[in-house]
């Protein structure tokens, strides 16, 4: 029974140092991602997330690259070429083909206006401007107030949440307080308040907004801060003597960061809302500057004999809406992964 | 309750005093005088209105004239319609305004809950993606331009509602439907969510295992569990309903306290301005406190910490 197996020695290898790395390949493990590059995942598995994010990146390039190219002047006054239809080339369907319908007859608005070789992709408005073009003017400028707004309202929001959640005690009954007065007037009351002291225009709507919407964030941020305080990293930081200041930078923000990012989703497009909620109103921005609100407004005065004027805008304005809601929630589900479950 | 409920309402007249301090002294800010041809007037005629107005006495005067007016409901005479006392003109249009947010509100938080149960009730299937598009579009698309959408459609060329009128409960089925897409979309992606967690939870895999029916867990049990943190959201749906109507009542022509702000607004009239601030806020206070204290008798925790989770 005492058979000695014997090997030949060839059989056998031995291993160095250099060799151990390549067995390492044999371990069964997903390639370990930061934070980010995780949401960044979940988020482009979100379709609807991620359409969003592609829409609202065309929007910001046209809108913003018609600065260097726009089709037309969004102010070139043509009282010729008024309230013309739209017209797509090479599209024959009743409504993109510059005909409408008058007096109970289908004709080409075009020729009547002797124009047949121009086209206009929206139409033109009651003086003739083209209406893409100030479509894209007045993305520009709701875009520009939403962002510039939420910008404030954000670093508003987000020190005066960090502030009262840190201090806690008898300041952050004070501050939520005053939060909760600010929450019993209803916001566009107060803005429009705010606007008749600035007098309108562009400046006193992004202050106002700013001034106003702020709160919900402030909330929020304050929530997790005084969550985020209780951590032992914070208690460690606090031991070892940092600065108050620097453990809100260099802790709380980015561990705030999440509930930052996707309340700023939604501020947006509230202030998107708020914006041309005021110019349809007519206390927001005036002409010849335009925002979507105001060619809303434009397009309803004619909306009975034609409607392209307004669903173009409205349109516009309700896509822009939709793309940041859904990437608000797409943008929930990746950073907090347990609410998709 | 009952120390939970006076500090409550300590809260509620703290906030409206506030209110009216701020109103006042932002009014005071305000650039320009009330009068339209300052330089057609004679010195002794503007100290003369000045004087029919009040506005001769030093603003602290002013203030607490102001203050001891409101607390009787005495908002001062309009600017824009002269002789006519603001308590007057806002009493005689609150009605319609209440009315029509009422509707708005009941409407969109019950179709709301409905959508909102039957999307959580067969997730991920074609009735919830019918529902979640509901919700998304509601959210997304501004009330004043689905009002003109339904004026237009439902109403000019199909000719079921009328377009522009007050009169009859018929008046106010197109304002309520475009004032109620917001709240029926927020309650119904609120529903749906706590549903979906309700759902997955112990106590109903027990009430499934002791063999209740379908319908029993779904009503007993996940539904009203589900419904409770809704109170929560009808403050936020009423400011929503409130900033809505301002354009609402504009587009359908209602003789509303929303169209009366808008109109004040662009006519400077300040007295209504301030009367609207304070009843707008009264309002919004009011449902706040309701609200407060029902999430406060549905929920037992709420009195004892004072504060929701």
């Amino acid at each position: 029974m005492a058979d000695t197996v014997k090997l030949p020695e060839d059989s056998f290898k031995r291993i160095n140092a250099d060799d151990r790395a390549a067995l390492d390949s044999e371990k069964i493990a997903a390639p370990s991602l930061t934070f980010a590059q995780d949401a960044w995942r979940r988020l482009r598995k979100n379709k609807g997330a991620w359409v969003s994010l592609i829409v609202l990146a065309i929007v910001f390039i046209m809108a913003f690259g018609s600065l260097v190219v726009s089709p037309h002047n969004p102010n070139a006054v043509n009282p010729s070429y008024a309230n013309l239809p739209s017209k797509i080339p090479g599209i024959g369907i009743n409504g993109f083909n510059g005909t409408l319908v008058q007096a109970g007859q289908r004709i080409d608005a075009y020729k009547q206006a002797g124009a047949s070789s121009k086209f206009y992709i929206m139409g033109t408005d009651y003086l003739g401007r083209d209406l893409f073009s100030r479509v894209l003017y007045g993305t520009r400028i709701s875009l520009i107030i939403a962002l510039v707004a939420t910008l404030f309202d954000l670093t508003i929001g987000v020190t005066y949440g960090m502030f009262s959640g840190w201090k806690g005690g008898r300041i952050d009954t004070i501050m939520q307080r005053i939060i909760e007065i600010i929450l019993s007037i209803p916001n566009l009351v107060v803005i429009v308040l705010l606007i008749l002291i600035l007098k309108p225009g562009m400046t006193s709507i992004i202050i106002a907004i700013a001034l106003t919407s702020w709160t919900n964030m402030a909330r929020l941020v304050r929530a997790q801060t005084m969550e985020i305080k209780e951590q032992e990293y914070i208690l460690a930081a606090r031991t070892l003597g940092e600065r108050p200041l620097k453990i809100a930078f260099k802790h709380l923000l980015p561990n705030l960061s999440s509930v930052i990012i996707i309340n700023t989703m939604f501020t947006i497009p509230n202030a998107i809302f708020f914006e041309a909620t005021l110019s349809y109103i007519g206390i927001g921005i005036s002409s010849p500057q335009a925002s979507l609100g105001t060619l809303l407004n434009d397009g309803q005065k004619n909306f009975q004999f034609l409607p392209y004027q307004m669903w173009w805008p409205a349109l516009v304005l309700s896509i822009i809406m939709l793309a940041f809601n859904l990437l608000g929630d797409g943008l929930r589900d990746a950073f907090d992964p347990r609410t998709k479950e | 309750m009952a120390k939970y409920l006076a500090k409550r309402i300590f809260y509620l007249i703290l906030t409206l005093f506030i209110v009216i301090t701020l109103t006042f002294f932002l009014m005071k800010l305000l650039p320009g005088t009330p009068l339209t041809n300052q330089a057609k007037l004679s010195k002794s005629q503007i100290a003369l209105i000045y004087e029919q107005y009040g506005l001769n006495k030093p603003v602290w005067q002013q203030y607490l004239l102001y203050l001891a007016g409101a607390v009787r409901g005495n908002f001062g005479t309009s600017f824009q319609f002269s002789d006519q006392p603001v308590s007057y003109l806002l009493s005689s249009r609150i009605g319609p305004s209440l009315q029509i947010g009422l509707q708005a509100m009941i409407l969109g938080v019950i179709v709301g809950i409905v959508v909102g149960a039957f999307g959580a009730m067969r997730q991920n299937s074609w009735v919830d993606t019918t529902a979640t598009v509901v919700s998304i579009l509601g959210i997304s698309i501004p009330s004043f331009v689905l009002a003109v959408l339904l004026q237009y459609y439902l109403g000019l060329k199909l000719g079921w509602f009328p377009i522009a009128e007050w009169g009859g409960f018929i008046y106010t089925v197109l304002p309520t439907l475009a004032l109620g897409a917001t709240p029926l979309a927020e309650s119904a992606r609120f529903v749906r969510t706590e549903m979906v967690d309700v759902l997955s939870s112990d106590y109903i895999e027990l009430a499934k295992a002791k063999g209740l029916s379908r319908t029993g867990v779904i009503y007993h049990h996940a539904l009203r569990n589900s419904l409770i943190p809704l109170i929560t959201i009808v403050g936020p749906l009423a400011v929503n309903i409130m900033t809505g109507s301002m354009v609402v009542e504009n587009i359908f022509s209602i003789p509303g306290i929303g169209e009366q702000f808008v109109k004040s607004v662009l006519t400077n009239d300040y007295p209504t301005i301030m009367g609207l601030t304070i009843i707008y806020s009264f309002m919004l206070c009011v449902v706040l406190l309701f609200t407060d204290i029902l999430y406060g008798i549905v929920d037992p925790r709420i009195r004892i910490t004072g504060k929701a989770n």
